[in-house]
């Protein structure tokens, strides 16, 4: 028997019901929000509502949010600034060029200022711990007068370990450095609030939170020196080039309306199905690794590694009995590496292969956790079975 | 909503739901030859147990253990079945391209996860071999990993370059040889060279 559980969630979201219906309402809406006529002043009160919407969720004013084609343009924008030698917007106008950056980024942040290191600018990549915590100590020496700009991500994707951003950009503005945090992953799962965690720029993505895919925005705070990566058009006061993505932005405004009301009362829910996932999972397999914050931890996300299992094996066997998870392991990635977030936790390469992400959403049920801790057991069983590496324990 | 395809033919899945010859009880078999390959920190690791019937010269029977992939599995359970009644000489002589053959063709980016079965096979032979006192017959005991991360041997460089490799990119397509650290560009480049020189020039 199987039954579709999907517990992929940090991957992507599925459209909540309400979002949906807004995208096939605006389906119709095909003015150009720039032109004057009525089509076009339809479209724009469209784009701008949303804009409240995405704002005010996150504690900013509306002029503060760019839209945007994803969360990976988001970040290459920020960086795209640093290296922009016009005094007026470059953020390394004073001589500070230095990029500070943590060793569990998303890759659209670690590529992008390996790009930059390329072309001679110093980037500073701070350790985490075994729970994927910034390494404090580490950071405050690192972090200088030299340093332009700080980015380091809210919450990972992969272990959902939550970092203290508002600690992490108090020291970085005492150096008068710019703070950017990719908040993607925690957007919509947990409360952000621009102003508490007091950051400059924040990067938010529609399809985490139950919003279409194909848009993304850029929060810059007020004041801050900021350069397009996109030009060419007036659209988003200059500052994004190209005609605004109506349908995208619509259903992103409506995904945080909807995740406004409804994500508090979701918490504990989410974070109750999670611990009975942990807990059952440590109960009924031997030789587990749970890797996240115990307590700094996204509600809905649980990284499991599993001695002697390889990962995509796990995720496949998962997939046959209609369970959607995803995995750290090289092999279903592409690459031949396992997952750099799981290494730089100190987690040994081999056990780096065997691992899974579970990651829960609003749709789930305490039946899925049942279903998954009936089902996962086996597969783990049957997979150390066939391994060279683990030999199953007398009973 | 219906999910799509899969991510592998249909023999993969198949051998992958249904794994052939999985080794349960090593002690209990009693192998004549044993072969172990591949690093479980790389995320592939391989075993291959074989029993010979003397008289004939064949594999009797093929058993494994895989840490690794779908394809991984998949491809040392294909191999076992292949392997089972060959003759100890032609199964020396599979390559990771009759695996990929038999398999029914693996994705791009999964290819290195088959080429790990048939050394192991190769291995278990010799070291039947080592075992029955026929230290004269191990064969290929000259062949060298080239690339260590791939495991690409000079023997298979050969190969390729037999069947038509003549730059890095066309052997890399064949082989995946030296796409990861690049370590070995140097003496691919030079061994292709060599095995042109002397396959194929007209002298």
């Amino acid at each position: 028997m199987s039954r579709p559980v999907y517990m992929d969630n940090n991957a992507t979201t599925p459209l909540h019901p309400q979002v949906r219906e807004t995208l096939v309402e605006a389906l119709d809406i095909f003015g150009n929000p720039s032109s004057l006529h009525g089509l076009g002043r339809t479209a724009r009160q469209r784009v701008e509502e949303a804009r409240q919407e995405v704002a005010a969720f996150l504690g900013a004013s509306p002029d503060e949010i760019i839209f945007m084609g994803s969360g990976s343009e988001a970040n290459n924008t920020v960086l795209s600034i640093v290296t922009c030698p016009s005094g007026a917007c470059s953020l390394a106008a004073d001589g500070a060029n230095e990029i500070v950056t943590s060793t569990i980024e998303h890759p659209c942040i670690l590529e992008s200022v390996k790009c930059l290191e390329e072309r001679g600018l110093t980037v500073r990549y701070v350790n985490v711990d075994s729970d994927g915590k910034i390494d404090l100590d580490e950071y405050k020496s690192v972090v200088s007068e030299r340093t332009s700009l700080v980015s380091v991500m809210l919450a990972n994707n992969e272990i959902g370990t939550i970092q203290d951003v508002r600690m992490l950009a108090g020291i970085a503005h005492e150096y008068g450095a710019q703070f950017h945090t990719d908040a993607v992953q925690a957007v919509g799962t947990v409360p952000v609030d621009v102003r508490e965690l007091d950051v400059d720029f924040l990067t938010v993505s529609a399809h985490k939170m139950y919003g279409p895919k194909g848009v993304g925005a850029l929060m810059v705070r007020k004041g801050v020196p900021f350069c397009p990566l996109i030009r060419g058009g007036h659209q988003e006061k200059g500052r994004r080039a190209g005609t605004e993505n109506t349908l995208g932005i619509s259903g992103f405004g409506k995904a945080a309306e909807m995740r406004a009301l409804e994500m508090k009362a979701e918490e504990p829910r989410l974070r109750e199905m999670r611990e009975r996932l942990r807990d059952g999972i440590r109960d009924r397999i031997p030789d587990v690794r749970i890797v996240g914050h115990p307590t700094d931890c996204l509600p809905n996300t649980l990284n499991v590694t599993f001695d002697g299992a390889e990962g995509e094996s796990i995720l496949l066997y998962l997939d046959l009995a209609g369970i959607a998870v995803s995995t750290g392991s090289a092999c279903a990635s592409g690459s031949l590496e396992p997952s750099h977030v799981l290494l730089a936790t100190g987690l040994p390469m081999e056990c780096a292969h065997g691992s899974i992400r579970i990651s829960l959403g609003r749709e789930n049920t305490m039946d899925d956790v049942t279903y998954v801790l009936d089902t996962l057991p086996g597969v783990i069983e049957r997979i150390r079975a066939m391994s060279t590496t683990y030999q199953r324990r007398a009973a | 909503m219906m999910a799509v395809g899969w991510a592998y033919s249909e023999t993969v899945k198949d051998h992958f739901m249904q794994p052939r010859n999985v080794l349960e009880d090593e002690e209990a078999f009693e192998a004549d030859g044993r072969g172990l390959t591949g690093n479980v920190r790389c995320g592939d690791e391989m075993l291959v147990v074989i029993k010979v019937d003397e008289p004939s010269g064949t594999i009797a029977d093929c058993k494994w253990r895989t840490f690794g992939c779908a394809s991984a599995i998949a491809s040392t359970s294909v191999l076992s079945e292949m392997g089972k009644g060959m003759r100890l000489a032609d199964a020396y002589r599979v390559t990771a391209r009759d695996v990929q053959r038999e398999l029914g063709g693996l994705p791009e980016h999964k290819v290195h996860c088959s080429v790990l079965g048939d050394k192991a096979l190769r291995q278990a032979i010799n070291d039947y071999y080592r075992r029955a006192g026929l230290e004269e017959k191990i064969e290929q005991e000259s062949e060298r990993i080239v690339c260590q991360c791939m495991s690409v041997s000079d023997y298979e460089i050969e190969q390729a370059v037999l069947e038509g490799a003549r730059t890095l990119y066309e052997l890399q397509e064949m082989t995946k040889v030296s796409t990861v650290c690049g370590e070995c560009e140097g003496e691919v480049t030079e061994l292709i060279e060599f095995y042109q020189n002397k396959h194929f020039s007209e002298v």
